[in-house]
C-alpha cells in the first residue's frame, strides 16, 4: 500500500516521457522530410545567435516592457521547473522536501526565489492574456489565428497560471501542517515562504486531513500539470520554448539580402550559353523541380522555422504587404508551411513513402496572391525573434511559379520580355541607355 | 562635363579608378536620371577617375530573380560578368540599392566578384577624407529632412548610418519617421512589385509610406534608392503636397549644396 503513490508517480512519468519522445521523432522526421541543407559552418557565429538571439531573447527587446514580462515567464518557468527535480525525487523515493536537510538555508532562499518567480509569471501571464482577449493587440486579435491557434495561445497561459497557482497553494499548506506538526511535515519546518504564506487566510480553517489533501491534490496535479504540458507541447504553437535554440544555431548567417543561387539553373544557363560544353554522352538524369511546390521541396531549415514558430505575428505587424491591406501574413505563410509539413508527415508515415494526395503547399495552402504581395522587404524576417525566414519560403514558392507554371501576371512576363530583348526591365531602347551621359556632354 | 564609357578608356589603353554602374532606373527613368547626373557630376568635380559601361550595360537581373525568373536572372548575370571581367572591373559603384545588394550579395556565387559601393557610402568617405566641401552657407540650412530607409540598403545589408552622415553634412534639420533603420517601412517597390499592379487591399504602400513621412511635415524626404525616390515622389503627387515637399536623392542633396 504505502509504495502504491510511488509506483503511480513513476508509472506517470514514464508514460509521459515516451510519449513525448515518441512525438518529438515524429516531429523531427517531419522536419527531415525537407531538401537537404548542409548548415554547420562558423560555429562561433552560431554558438552567438543562440546565447544572443534564444537564451538572451535579445529581438524581443525591441518592445522592451513586452519584452521583460516575456522574459520573467520564461526564465520563471525554467527555472522553477528545478524544483520539479526535488518534486521527481520526492515521488520516486516517497520522502517530502528531500533537499531542504542537506541544502539548509540555501533551500529557503531558493523556494523563495521560485516563489517569487511564480508570482511573476502568475501576474504577467494574466496581462498577456488582457493583452490577447481585452485589450486585442493587434497582432494576437489577428484573424489569422482565428480557431485553433487563439484557444492553443489561451490554454497555454490558462496552464502556467493554474501551474502557479497549485505551486504556491501546496507551499502554502505545507507551511501550516509543518506549524501543526502534522507527521512527515512537521520533520522538515521550513517556516513560511514569502508569497505563499498569503495564501494562509484561506486554509487556517481546514482540519489537518483537509490540508492534507489539499497539499497532496496540489502536488499531484502540479507534476501530473507539468508532465501533460511537455506532452501538449508538440501539438502546440508553444514549442518554441525548445525549437527556438536549434533554430537560432542554424539561422541563416548571410547578409538577409542574399538570394540563395540555384546551381541547377547555372549548368542549363552555361549550356545555353556555350552549347559547346554540353558533355557529349546524355547524362541527363531527368527533369528536376525548379524552386518549391510543396514541403518536401523546401529546406529542412524551412520547416524547422515553421515548427519554431509560436505566431506572436510580429512578422504580420510589420509586413508592409499586410499592413496595407493584402492577402499576405508571413506568420500565416508560416503556419501553413507546418500544417502541410504535419499532413505530409503523417502520408509518409502511413504509407512508408509519400503517395500524392492530390494537394501542394502551393494553391491548396498558399496562393499566389499571397506570394505576390511580397515586396522581398525582408520586415519579417528582421522582426522574428526566433529566426525565422519567411522571405526564403516565398521565393522558392515563386521560382515553382515562374519556372514550372509559367504563372505571372502579364505585367511580370512583359517585364520579363523586356529584360530579355531589351536588357532593361522597360520596353525602352537600349541605344538610349547612356543618353543621360550624352545629355551632359554640352 | 564628358562622362568617359569603358570603351573609350580601354581604347585609349587607360583603366578608371572605379566603374559607376548606373543601373536600369538611373538610365532610362526621366526622375532617376537626375540623380545619375547629380552623382556623375560630384564624381567628376571631385576628380575621381570613372567610366560608365554606357550601352554595353545591362539589367542585372534583380526583378527577374526577385519574380522567381532565375533562369533569366542567371542568363543576364552571365552577360554582365562577361563583359565585367573582360574590362578587368575591380571596384564599382552604384546609386541603387538593388544593384548594389545583387552585384555585393549574388554574383560572387556565380563567378562576378567585385568590390561594391553603394554611393551613400562613397559620398560618406568622400566627406570625411575632405574631398566634398559645403558651402558655408548651405541652401538646405534650417530645412527639416527626414531619411527613407531603402530595405535593400538598410536590412538587407545593415546600412543605416552612411547615409544619414552624408545628410548631416547639409546642415539641415534631420528628423525620424517612427519607422527607422532596422524597422523602416518598404516603400512597396522592392520584389519586383515596381512592375506590376499591387495585389488586392485597401492602400497603396506608397501611400502608407508618405503619409508616414508627411506626418513629420518635412521640406524635403530623403531616399538613396531611385525606386524609392520613385514610389515616394508618387505618394507626395498624390497627397497633392508636391509643392512643399521635395523627395530627393541623397546625391542631389549633396551636389546642390557642394562648395
Amino acid at each position: 500500500m504505502l509504495y502504491i503513490p510511488q509506483v503511480l508517480f513513476i508509472l506517470l512519468a514514464l508514460a509521459s516521457i515516451l510519449f513525448f519522445s515518441s512525438n518529438a521523432r515524429k516531429i523531427r522526421q517531419n522536419i527531415l522530410a525537407g531538401r537537404d541543407e548542409p548548415i554547420h559552418n562558423e560555429k562561433g557565429k552560431r554558438w552567438r545567435n543562440v546565447l544572443l538571439l534564444a537564451f538572451g531573447q535579445k529581438k524581443m527587446f525591441k518592445n522592451p516592457l513586452v519584452a521583460v514580462m516575456h522574459f520573467v515567464v520564461y526564465a520563471g518557468f525554467v527555472i522553477i521547473n528545478i524544483e520539479v527535480l526535488e518534486i521527481a525525487l520526492d515521488g520516486v523515493l516517497g520522502t517530502h522536501r528531500l533537499f531542504f536537510k542537506p541544502l539548509g538555508n540555501v533551500y529557503l532562499w531558493l523556494i523563495n526565489s521560485f516563489e517569487f518567480l511564480a508570482v511573476g509569471v502568475l501576474i504577467f501571464c494574466a496581462i498577456f492574456l488582457l493583452r490577447r482577449n481585452v485589450i486585442k493587440v493587434k497582432r494576437l486579435w489577428s484573424k489569422d489565428l482565428d480557431g485553433w491557434p487563439r484557444s492553443d495561445a489561451n490554454y497555454i497561459l490558462i496552464t502556467e497560471i493554474i501551474l502557479m497557482s497549485l505551486f504556491l497553494t501546496m507551499n502554502a499548506s505545507d507551511t501550516i501542517l509543518q506549524s501543526r506538526g502534522v507527521g512527515h511535515y512537521g520533520e522538515a519546518v521550513t517556516g513560511n515562504f514569502l508569497f505563499s504564506s498569503f495564501l494562509h487566510p484561506l486554509l487556517d480553517g481546514m482540519s489537518n486531513s483537509s490540508l492534507i489533501f489539499t497539499e497532496r491534490f496540489c502536488w499531484w496535479l502540479h507534476i501530473f500539470g507539468i508532465f501533460a504540458f511537455l506532452n501538449y507541447l508538440p501539438y502546440s504553437k508553444h514549442l518554441h520554448i525548445l525549437l527556438a535554440f536549434p533554430n537560432a544555431w542554424y539561422a541563416r548567417l548571410d547578409p538577409q539580402g542574399k538570394m540563395n543561387n540555384m546551381p541547377e539553373i547555372q549548368q542549363e544557363v552555361l549550356y545555353a550559353m556555350q552549347p559547346e560544353l554540353i558533355p557529349a554522352e546524355n547524362t541527363e538524369e531527368g527533369h528536376k523541380k525548379f524552386g518549391a511546390k510543396d514541403t518536401m521541396d523546401l529546406s529542412w531549415k524551412n520547416l524547422l522555422d515553421a515548427y519554431s514558430c509560436t505566431e506572436c505575428g510580429r512578422c504580420t505587424a510589420a509586413c508592409p504587404a499586410n499592413l496595407t491591406g493584402k492577402l499576405l501574413s508571413p506568420r500565416m505563410i508560416m503556419m501553413k508551411t507546418r500544417d502541410r509539413a504535419e499532413i505530409v508527415g503523417k502520408n509518409i508515415r502511413t504509407n512508408k513513402t509519400f503517395i500524392d494526395d492530390g494537394k501542394s503547399l502551393l494553391h491548396d495552402f498558399i496562393t499566389p496572391e499571397e506570394l505576390r504581395a511580397c515586396t522581398s522587404c525582408n520586415a519579417c524576417v528582421e522582426a522574428c525573434p526566433v529566426s525565422i525566414n519567411p522571405l526564403d519560403i516565398i521565393f522558392q514558392l515563386r521560382r515553382y511559379l515562374i519556372m514550372e507554371e509559367s504563372n505571372a501576371p502579364a505585367e511580370w512576363n512583359n517585364m520579363f520580355s523586356s529584360i530579355e530583348n531589351n536588357f532593361s526591365p522597360w520596353k525602352l531602347p537600349p541605344d538610349e541607355r547612356d543618353k543621360w551621359a550624352l545629355e551632359m556632354d554640352t | 562635363m564628358h562622362i568617359p564609357t569603358m570603351a573609350e578608356m580601354a581604347a585609349a589603353g587607360e583603366s578608371p579608378e572605379i566603374l559607376f554602374w548606373v543601373g536600369c532606373a538611373g538610365s532610362f527613368d526621366q526622375r532617376a536620371q537626375k540623380i545619375t547626373k547629380a552623382f556623375a557630376a560630384i564624381l567628376t568635380r571631385v576628380g575621381i577617375k570613372f567610366a560608365i559601361l554606357g550601352k554595353e550595360e545591362s539589367c542585372n537581373g534583380d526583378p527577374a530573380r526577385r519574380a522567381g525568373n532565375e533562369f533569366l536572372f542567371q542568363m543576364m548575370a552571365y552577360n554582365n560578368i562577361q563583359i565585367l571581367n573582360g574590362y578587368g572591373i575591380k571596384k564599382m559603384v552604384t546609386a541603387c540599392p538593388h544593384c548594389f545588394n545583387i552585384f555585393k550579395n549574388e554574383y560572387p556565387a556565380l563567378g562576378g566578384n567585385y568590390e561594391v559601393i553603394h554611393h551613400a557610402v562613397f559620398l560618406q568617405q568622400l566627406i570625411d577624407d575632405g574631398k566634398i566641401k559645403m558651402k558655408e552657407e548651405g541652401v538646405f540650412k534650417g530645412k527639416k529632412i527626414t531619411y527613407h530607409d531603402s530595405c535593400y540598403l538598410g536590412r538587407a545589408n545593415h546600412i543605416y548610418e552612411a547615409p544619414r552622415k552624408v545628410l548631416q553634412a547639409l546642415d539641415a534639420a534631420l528628423v525620424e519617421m517612427k519607422r527607422c533603420g532596422s524597422n523602416g517601412l518598404c516603400c512597396g517597390a522592392g520584389g519586383a512589385q515596381m512592375f506590376k499592379e499591387d495585389e488586392p487591399g485597401n492602400e497603396r504602400i506608397n501611400i502608407e509610406r508618405t503619409d508616414e513621412a508627411l506626418s513629420l511635415h518635412p521640406d524635403i524626404v530623403a531616399a538613396a534608392c531611385p525606386f524609392c525616390n520613385t514610389m515616394l515622389t508618387d505618394g507626395v503627387k498624390n497627397r497633392e503636397k508636391e509643392n512643399e515637399v521635395q523627395v530627393l536623392d541623397i546625391a542631389e542633396l549633396i551636389e546642390r549644396d557642394m562648395a
